[in-house]
């Protein structure tokens, strides 16, 4: 509540942690959390799909939970953990999901990616060796209209066996295909 | 050998002219070091790690919001706008409509369709009528619903089935037909069905798809003076530019359009929206930078359709196999403007297989809904949903397998285009490596062995394609730059809209320069400091572009080989490049570093430019395809599952194996939505309105709905005709045969045919108990 004191007129102010860095942030009371993200806080990765909760594709990390961004009201987030694509990196050196998305051509287009890799870290962080059906069930509400999704799930499935020190690469028919 | 340029070639319906042959002999690789290979994008990093910055993500300072006022009838006459309640509210900076003063805004806004920019009688739900610029998208919003229109609200038709009855409700007032009938005819139907052993008749129907991209379409334009900078979410810059060009009258020079990343188009981002246009006039209005990204639900409305399709089809088949005859009739919705409602909707019962008599009309009609464009494949799946579950009845009405039929009738020459031949025609390996893959023959007969009596039933289906396009062709110019350090700029005008464009072009510059396609740096895809491309689409880009980047790519060699002779006295014709050096190709010993060229570190950088050459006169060069599935239908809910799905395809060469297998997959089950899911529906009975203008109630395929076993099996044949690297187009061929396959499965496993899109489980278990009623 502190924080909501020298609140510039006409806005709310909240504290969220935005990928480990506490963050103050003011803006109209009416925005969404996605709003809040792209436009007052520059972090233009997280992506606008519907508006409607319907694609997943703004799909960001809230105290480690999945939450579709544009459904949530940013005011309702008040002192907060928030994780977008920009957080998942460490550096220059990206997360093994983002190796394996990149490496798989799991993005296509990569407008639907930075949903996809929130709900797989969330999913690796919960259930670090989930099964193909374990994965599609995590995966279901997240639309993509290019890859067909076969190679998010290998990607996902890739990185899980990394995380898990596994020294795994892409199988051979993943890159050629079977024949 | 290369032909003289004979044929023409146009971009929207315009010629346009030749560029310049490349200018070296240019033979087909033998041994590749990078093409062919599996190679992630070389954009991966930027569009996993959220750093890509596509263009609505493009925030500028002092940038307005528009939003634009669109017409929530089918059918009405707009006698008033009153925009001064809008004009006074906060935030809000300017306001246009057919009623203000601007002329711009009242003309026709492309001459391709003959519409104003803002419509005073409007043809379908979701037409403009008005747009608002302000501080905030909530503040344009609430000035959108603050103003007042006087609608005269008319009858509409939304069924093109009905609206050329003669009561229908006129859409324009000349009626309904866009154009006459358009007429196909070779040989003597009559007489080929005549000499037919079976004739069969069906009545088919492709329900009204939407592109749906993940990226909603929408720009940011900005006017610096009189020159107009937009970015935009776009399958090609140049397009957008000549789009704004001639709507504002402003010359070509003075309009740039960038578009570097783009969320996927699928053919509904080819043209400049009437929303590009508006947010350019807003802002030079407002004069500050405007952002208009249109909603969900506008994109449903007014951005394309593949546009829903009827199809009857009678065919006679001889008891071997020889097809005798096809007798074709198709319609489609065109929308409310002149649009493909029946673009390429007979080609594959022209081309696919061969038939002597071949008749075939098609008519295009106006209905109050949203006009179509061109979507993955214009026409072709439709056609193929109609033709492919024909040869599959027919091979049942003559005891065949559907696949022998298939190879029975593989043709030789494009019969579409008067016997052309094709440089390379794959379709008959794509069915036999297809079958042999997917294990065809096994599985009939393991389902046949075992009884489908059970209420999980399995089946297999398959069917053939061909892509009309594909081939590619000119203009395209590349520009490529080696720097001193032997490092390499591309630069080329062509978007990448999520196939791997830049990635193909970086291994072709790479494999003609010898570095690694990770030290190639691209410029691409914006108007201003690019070459000129064609839009990327109608699988052409890679045929189109990938021969000029090689054309470049050796130009630069050349050059280099030159300034190495001397430098080396040796005769240029004896040198090449290998990992960074200059070699001698008799005395590998002989070789010098790029890096310690003199001459080239006195010029600092060398330039390359290379031109896409025509295609081969006379001959056609057309991507093949054949898909097989299988899948297990429960018969007591109608649900489908689809257990795996195998294509072969030859699109020529493989230029890069990771994105290829990317392009079918993705293919696959955009044709799966097609079969299963996807379908506009209006209400045409009491309102006109679409009633599932959004994802939850417009179903696309989701991580569940899709086979976890796809399999793409490439049928890699040279092509050394075609072009310059030897490949066809690959993306939209992959969606072509896809939901025929889906639907010959479903009949396979439950002797229910399926005939209009989707097959829904309510559709599909009607259908069952229909036929339980009938035994």
């Amino acid at each position: 509540m502190a924080s909501r004191r020298r609140k510039p007129a006409g806005k709310a102010q909240i504290s969220l942690v935005v990928n480990g860095e506490p963050t103050e942030v003011a803006f109209s009371p009416h925005k969404t959390l996605l709003e809040v993200l792209r436009e007052d806080l520059g972090l233009t990765g997280t992506k606008h799909g519907c508006e409607l909760g319907e694609c997943g594709t703004c799909t960001v990390l809230l105290d480690g939970q999945p939450v579709l961004s544009c459904l949530a009201l940013a005011l309702a987030c008040d002192g907060k953990r928030v994780e977008t694509v920009e957080g998942m990196a460490r550096g220059a050196v990206l997360h093994p999901l983002q190796e394996t998305f990149a490496d798989l051509g799991a993005a296509q287009c990569g407008y639907c990616t930075p949903g996809f890799l929130l709900v797989a870290k969330a999913l690796l962080e919960e259930n670090p060796s989930p099964t193909r059906d374990q994965i599609k069930q995590a995966l279901a509400g997240n639309l993509c209209r290019c890859t067909g999704y076969l190679k998010i799930y290998e990607a996902v499935e890739l990185a899980a066996a990394r995380m898990q020190g596994e020294e795994a690469e892409a199988k051979e028919e993943t890159l050629y295909g079977r024949r | 050998m290369r032909k003289e340029p004979g044929s023409r070639y146009y971009v929207e319906g315009i010629e346009v002219p030749e560029t310049p042959e490349p200018r070296s002999e240019q033979e087909q690789w033998t041994q590749t070091e990078y093409v062919g290979k599996p190679r992630p994008r070389v954009d991966a990093y930027e569009r996993v790690s959220g750093s890509a910055v596509y263009p609505s993500d493009t925030y500028l300072p002092r940038m307005l919001y528009g939003a634009i006022l669109r017409c929530p009838h089918p059918h009405a006459v707009v006698k008033g706008v009153d925009t001064s309640e809008a004009e006074k509210m906060p935030g809000v900076r300017t306001v246009i409509s057919a009623f203000t003063p601007d002329d711009r805004a009242t003309q026709p806004h492309s001459e391709l369709i003959h519409t104003t920019l803002f419509s005073t009688r409007c043809r379908y739900e979701g037409e403009t009528v008005a747009a608002v610029a302000a501080e905030t998208p909530y503040q344009a919003w609430d000035a959108v619903r603050a103003i007042q229109v006087d609608y005269d609200v008319l009858p509409f038709v939304s069924d093109e089935r009905r609206a050329l009855d003669p009561d229908a409700p006129k859409v324009h007032d000349e009626g309904n037909q866009v154009a006459p009938t358009d007429t196909y005819e070779r040989g003597d139907v009559a007489q080929g069905f005549a000499e037919a052993d079976v004739v069969l008749e069906e009545i088919y129907r492709a329900e009204c798809e939407i592109h749906t991209p993940m990226e909603l379409h929408g720009c940011v334009a900005k006017w610096d003076g009189d020159s107009l900078t937009v970015w935009e979410s776009t399958q090609g810059v140049y397009n957008i530019q000549a789009g704004l060009a001639g709507a504002l009258g402003l010359p070509l020079s003075k309009v740039r359009v960038v578009g570097h990343y783009m969320g996927g188009g699928f053919g509904s981002k080819l043209q400049a929206g009437k929303y590009t246009i508006i947010a350019a006039l807003l802002a030079k209005k407002a004069a500050r930078p405007v952002k208009l990204t249109l909603t969900r639900e506008e994109t449903y409305l007014a951005v394309g359709n593949r546009p829903a399709s009827n199809m009857r089809l009678k065919a006679g088949v001889k008891q071997d196999g020889t097809l005798t005859a096809l007798e074709y009739v198709g319609s489609g919705a065109s929308g409310g403007y002149q649009a493909g409602g029946t673009s390429l909707l007979d080609w594959l019962v022209r081309d696919l297989y061969t038939c002597p008599n071949v008749r075939t009309e098609l008519t295009n009609i106006y209905v109050n809904a949203g006009p179509a464009r061109p979507m993955r494949g214009p026409g072709h799946p439709q056609c193929a949903w109609a033709l492919d579950q024909m040869m599959d009845a027919l091979a049942e009405a003559i005891g065949m397998d559907p696949v022998e039929l298939r190879l029975k009738n593989v043709p030789t020459v494009s019969q579409a285009r008067g016997g052309s031949p094709y440089t390379t025609t794959g379709l008959k390996q794509c069915l036999e490596e297809g079958a042999a893959a997917f294990r065809w023959k096994e599985t009939r007969a393991a389902i046949a062995r075992e009884g489908n009596t059970n209420h999980l039933r399995r089946g297999v289906g398959m069917a053939g394609g061909l892509w009309a396009g594909g081939a590619g062709g000119p203009p395209s110019t590349v520009i490529i730059k080696l720097f001193s350090d032997g490092s390499v700029n591309l630069n080329m005008g062509a978007s990448d809209i999520g196939t791997g464009t830049k990635t193909v072009m970086a291994m072709v510059a790479a494999e003609e320069l010898s570095v690694d396609p990770d030290a190639i740096q691209i410029e691409h895809a914006d108007t201003g400091t690019t070459q000129f491309a064609t839009a990327s689409g109608g699988s052409k880009t890679v045929p189109t572009e990938a021969p000029a980047v090689r054309a470049a790519a050796l130009d630069v060699k050349r050059q280099l080989l030159d300034l190495a002779a001397g430098e080396m006295g040796v005769e240029a014709s004896g040198l090449t490049l290998k990992d960074g050096k200059v070699v001698s190709i008799d005395d590998p010993s002989q070789e010098r570093e790029i890096t310690a060229l003199r001459s080239l570190r006195r010029r600092r950088s060398i330039t390359g430019v290379g031109y896409r050459g025509p295609n081969p006169q006379g001959k056609a060069v057309n991507p093949f395809a054949a898909q097989f599935c299988e899948v297990e239908v429960n018969t007591r809910t109608g649900e489908v599952k689809i257990l795996r799905f195998l294509a072969a395809h030859d699109s020529g060469r493989v230029m890069n194996r990771l994105t290829y297998q990317n392009q079918v997959f993705g293919g696959i089950t955009m044709g799966i939505g097609l079969a299963m899911t996807e379908a506009r529906v209006l209400d045409g009975d009491q309102t006109g309105k679409m009633v599932n203008k959004n994802w939850h109630d417009y179903k696309l395929p989701t991580a569940l709905d899709v086979p976890a076993d796809m399999t793409c099996v490439p049928i890699e044949l040279e092509d050394p005709e075609a072009n310059s690297v030897g490949a066809k187009g690959l993306g939209e061929p992959a969606t072509i045969p896809t939901a025929a396959a889906v639907a010959n499965a479903v009949y396979h496993a439950t002797g229910v045919r399926i005939t209009n899109t989707p097959i829904t489980p309510m559709r599909l278990a009607q259908a069952l108990a229909d036929a339980r009623k009938g035994e």
